[in-house]
């Protein structure tokens, strides 16, 4: 008798509200499992509710709920003036959303996926980045441009690039690439809400993916702060630092390794640009080894940036070896899968790197 | 003597079909007695040549009312433009200003007749040959001459320079050739959102009119039904290459297909303000885009560094300085209708060089900004952050005052 009351007790509040009193049905507060295309549509949902000036714009956003389903149901309801599908006409369009953004809207404006960005880089970059600037801060321009970046599966070369260095090159631009759901929600928030160009890296194939979301992040006002890295994992003898998918991979590889007894530290760095440097350098100086993983090309990209901000600071004398990088194959990527999956970082990659690192 | 000239103008002006009513005095005799204003015309209609129409069964009227305060105005403002252009030509072969220099000299009318007929709250962006547009919208001589020499009295603190100079509802000054159209389409895009009736006039030159993003604009203006007026300022040379060279077709007020179109007499401000007009009321009523194409001529080159004589000949820049000058054309027409007095002309030009004169003593003596400056305003409202400077040591501030 005791034990079944338990039971129920133990299944939840709703079940006890059932015995005691009657009264609606509420669905608890507690953490819940969110995929992040979910997190993402929440958060556009949120903040289009927020404030009437955001507005979505982009192929397929709309009638097709989108072309990964990030947008789903925001058509059906907020409607033809909030939610606007476009002709595949990306300078076009995105240089339509950035004159917006300067005349007081707020619009998100999605690449398909970035490899299209390229057609509109110009209004990214000298439209849109460089404005502020240019006029002595007479003209903002609030505006996200949000997409899936990077590798897919099988999508091949022209649809397979990484943007994550490109974009951060540049001044004037705030570069966001979240990895999981709080992440994605919270940053997506941060980033409609910035009043300055936002570059928002999303990636494909963690989109079907669950991850736990607590409480607070499930809140309306929930945001994290663009240019804050977070610690995932506290270790002590190697600092891992990466961004969006690889952050996972990350965390998988250093469960192989704890079986070792190599503790890794992983760094989720959230924001490319502006990069947290100083979470890296704490962080190392504590684990005096680095490893930068990401799914770009190497040459000139964010773990080239890493090393080279890492020898100019202050952590440079922490270390006990050179920093390694983990980055994609330096070649177009390839279709087969077979090539594919040797183009890009493998778990068993990180771990030989690791250790290589460790000299162990 | 002043009878028989008199009459002699009277049967000119029955010739050339101007206001016949008005009183005459040909602009030879000289006035010895003062004239009151009581004496002057106060309106007269003149006739404005018929615009070519696309996709249009009726275009802009062929008559435009003109009062004297407007002509005044419209001269003033031509006449500004003028001086300032040519202020700027000269502190440029002085080599205080630097850089790129677009002058706009010729065109006047189309600046001037573009803000006749819209308005302040109306919103207008452009590409680099900008400085005449900054001035129609309300930035001050001094600030314009002062961005040019790169002062902190600039309207853009020094940051921007010629290309890059900004007022409310005025977005530029666009170093990229055809970038400013798919902009200018999303603030109109912006004012139909908003349902403020307001519009976007969206201007670009000859030379743009080939690049794709104007095709894709034209395409989401039409689609979306946008109050954007797009406007091809063709002074026949995008660089130094003509139109012919460039254009397969350079009917560019037909390039806008689906887009109904106007041709303008671009050097005639009368015509640009009705043609303007027209468009505004288009627009507004809610038919979606149109395109003017204004047929206009600039007399320096593309940029200071092109002197603009091994495309075109000395002799077609003089012709069009003598026969299609924007400010003479306005000034003549005024004189001849007894609109205003030589006089009155002479003083305003002599208010005009004292002003244009005034702000160049100013953009050359006001101080450089400050080195402090260097990497604010990266972002708008944002805290303060540390930029990086050439070396490591570097460590430079950024702040961002709303």
């Amino acid at each position: 008798m005791a034990a079944s009351l338990r039971c129920f007790l133990r299944s939840g509040k709703k079940a006890v509200s059932a015995l005691g009193q009657r009264e609606f049905h509420k669905s608890a507060p507690v953490a819940a499992q969110v995929t992040v295309r979910d997190a993402l549509n929440q958060a556009m949902d949120e903040e289009l509710e927020r404030d009437e000036r955001v507005f979505l714009m982009g192929e397929e956003v709309a009638q097709y709920d989108g072309a990964y389903k990030v947008s789903r149901g925001l058509w059906k309801k907020y409607g033809d003036k909030r939610i606007i599908d476009t002709p595949i006409s990306e300078m076009g369009f995105a240089g339509i959303a950035v004159g917006a953004a300067m005349a007081g809207l707020r619009p998100i404006c999605e690449f398909m996926t970035f490899n299209f960005s390229m057609q509109a880089i110009d209004q990214v970059i000298n439209s849109a980045a460089k404005t502020c600037y240019m006029s002595a801060g007479l003209q903002a321009v609030p505006i996200v441009f949000r997409g899936p970046n990077g590798a897919s599966a099988g999508v091949a070369a022209q649809h397979s690039q990484c943007f994550a260095a490109w974009y951060a090159h540049c001044p004037g631009l705030k570069v966001v690439s979240p990895w999981n759901s709080e992440d994605a929600k919270g940053l997506l928030k941060s980033a409609i809400r910035d009043d300055n160009p936002v570059v928002f890296l999303e990636n494909e194939l963690l989109y079907g993916v669950p991850f736990e979301m607590s409480e607070e992040a499930q809140s309306k006002d929930f945001t994290i702060p663009i240019g804050k890295a977070k610690v995932e994992r506290a270790g002590t003898h190697v600092t891992l630092v990466s961004h969006s998918r690889y952050v996972g991979y990350c965390l998988d590889a250093a469960a192989v390794l704890t079986k070792e007894g190599i503790e890794c530290e992983v760094i989720n760095l959230r924001t490319i640009r502006p990069m947290d440097v100083e979470s890296i350098e704490a962080s190392l100086m504590k684990t005096n080894h680095l490893v930068t993983v990401e799914g770009g090309w190497p040459q000139f990209g964010v773990g080239a940036e890493i090393c080279a901000r890492i020898m100019e600071g202050p952590a440079f004398n922490y270390l006990d070896s050179p920093v390694t990088r983990v980055t994609g194959v330096d070649i177009p990527m390839p279709y087969a899968k077979i090539l594919e999956d040797h183009s890009l970082p493998q778990i068993k990659d990180i771990i030989f790197s690791v250790k290589k690192t460790l000299n162990v | 003597m002043k009878t028989m000239l008199a009459i002699i103008s009277n049967a000119l002006c029955r010739m050339t079909g101007r206001n016949a009513g008005a009183q005459t005095v040909s602009e030879g005799a000289r006035v010895v007695v003062s004239r009151s204003f009581a004496d002057f015309t106060p309106q007269a209609t003149f006739d404005i040549k018929k615009c070519d129409l696309h996709r249009l069964e009726e275009g802009p009227p062929l008559k435009a009312e003109l009062t004297r305060d407007q002509g005044l105005q419209y001269y003033r403002t031509m006449q500004t433009v003028r001086r300032m252009e040519l202020k700027a030509d000269q502190l440029y072969k002085q080599k205080i200003i630097r850089g790129f220099c677009h002058l706009y000299d010729g065109q006047e009318a189309c600046a001037a007749g573009i803000e006749a007929s819209i308005n302040p709250t109306d919103h207008l962006i452009t590409a680099y040959r900008a400085h005449g547009y900054t001035y129609t919208r309300g930035v001050s001589i001094k600030e314009i001459l002062a961005e040019l020499t790169g002062r902190k009295g600039g309207v853009a603190k020094g940051k921007g320079g010629s290309m890059h100079m900004y007022a409310p509802h005025f977005y530029g000054g666009n170093g990229i050739v055809g970038a400013q159209v798919p902009l200018g389409a999303g603030i109109a895009l912006a004012c139909q959102y908003q349902g403020n009736d307001q519009l976007c006039v969206t201007l670009y030159g000859d030379g743009a009119a080939n690049q794709g993003q104007l095709f894709e604009s034209f395409n989401m203006a039409a689609l979306w039904k946008l109050p954007c007026i797009f406007i091809c300022e063709n002074n026949k040379y995008g660089m130094g290459t003509s139109v012919e060279r460039a254009s397969a077709s350079t009917d560019y007020y037909k390039r806008g297909d689906f887009i109904p179109g106007i041709r303008v007499d671009g050097m005639d401000v009368l015509c640009v303000r009705e043609a303007t007009k027209f468009a505004a009321d288009h627009c507004r009523s809610g038919k979606g885009p149109i395109i003017m194409e204004l047929q206009t001529y600039r007399y320096h080159g593309h940029s200071m560094s092109d002197p603009g004589v091994s495309y075109r000949t000395r002799e077609e820049i003089q012709e069009v300085r003598t026969k299609s000058d924007p400010i003479s054309m306005l000034k003549e027409r005024m004189l001849s209708n007894n609109m205003a007095s030589v006089e009155e002309f002479k003083e305003i030009d002599v208010d005009i060089r004292k002003q244009v004169e005034e702000a160049a003593q100013f953009a050359t003596s006001d101080p450089e900004p400050p080195l402090e400056d260097l990497c604010n305003h990266i972002f708008c409202n944002n805290p303060p952050l540390e930029v990086r400077g050439t070396n490591p040591w570097s460590k430079l501030k950024s702040v961002s005052k709303t």
